[in-house]
């Protein structure tokens, strides 16, 4: 089956899957990214006091 | 009492006030999504003329409005560091960049899929898409050549005339539709008033909320993130509990 007759036979779930899921998906890559380069930048500024202490 | 504004202008002060506010924002921005798309999918009638495909209207509108507000908002704090040299505006500016670039990306990506079954294209050069694609390169650009530079006050000054200049692009964006003969649809809600049915209003006023929620929520988790590989030598960022643990 074509793309063209599939979108106008379902064309809910074109919507639904070709915006809001991709939408949602970028949403959730965005907010796991940020998260992490927080996480990591806190292990590094540990590392970083922990050197000092040593020091 | 009055207020001392100026003390949420220092990274030490807004960093905790930002760290308080994001679930706020968060939890709100969730729970409008629901709403919105509940009367977006539910409530809101089927359109004469577009069929069930005009529901892409509840994303597209939503994320074209926040890439052209928040690249605004992103040159006003870049403008602001450059001027006053003020280090918590270019470190705003840093965080909205990669926010309003993906909604520049939703914008044209929902945009294409809207353009398939009503204009039979993904895509096609006209004024107002081909001015969202600079849109979506100018945030692409402001990243880039921030990155580029070591240093990263030199990187503010350097990223933040090209956050400027590019700001030329929005009202460009905006009036697409009535300079020049476009296949885009011309705005559908004026000042004048709108001929949408109240239940599609609502759906689209409540995800631009939500949207707009998400992002402040999203550019304040960055711009946290940003303070703390910034200010990672002084020595009230050892102090915090989070790096203490």
């Amino acid at each position: 089956m074509s793309l063209d007759i599939w979108m106008r036979e379902n064309p809910l779930t074109y919507v639904w899957w070709g915006s809001y899921a991709i939408t949602l998906l970028i949403f959730v890559i965005e907010i796991a990214l940020v998260r992490h380069k927080r996480k990591v930048t806190l292990q590094q500024i540990r590392l970083m006091r922990e050197a000092g202490e040593d020091k | 009492m009055a207020i001392n504004w100026f003390k949420y202008s220092a990274p030490t002060t807004f960093y905790g006030l930002a760290g308080k506010m994001i679930p706020w924002f968060a939890v709100s921005s969730a729970i409008l999504f629901v709403i919105g798309l509940y009367i977006g999918f539910y409530v809101a009638p089927t359109d004469a003329q577009q069929g069930e495909f005009y529901r892409i209207i509840y994303i597209h509108v939503p994320a074209s409005i926040l890439s052209m507000f928040l690249y605004l908002i992103m040159a006003g704090y870049a403008a602001l560091g450059l001027i006053f040299n003020t280090r918590l505006s270019s470190m705003m500016a840093n965080a909205i960049a990669p926010t309003g670039a993906l909604f520049a990306f939703i914008s044209l990506w929902t945009g294409a899929l809207w353009g398939k079954p009503m204009w039979g294209a993904w895509w096609v050069w006209d004024a107002r898409l081909t001015s969202e694609l600079i849109l979506l390169f100018l945030y692409l650009g402001f990243i880039a050549l921030h990155a580029s530079i070591d240093d990263p006050r030199r990187a503010d000054r350097a990223a933040a005339l090209l956050a400027i200049v590019g700001s030329v692009n929005v009202p460009i964006i905006y009036f697409s539709v009535k300079w020049w003969n476009t296949l885009h649809q011309g705005s559908t809600i004026k000042f004048t008033g709108t001929t949408m049915h109240i239940a599609m209003q609502q759906a689209m006023f409540t995800l631009l909320a939500a949207c707009w929620l998400y992002a402040i929520a999203v550019v304040l988790m960055r711009v946290r993130s940003i303070i703390l590989e910034r200010e990672r030598h002084t020595k009230w960022i050892t102090e915090l509990p989070e790096v203490q643990q």
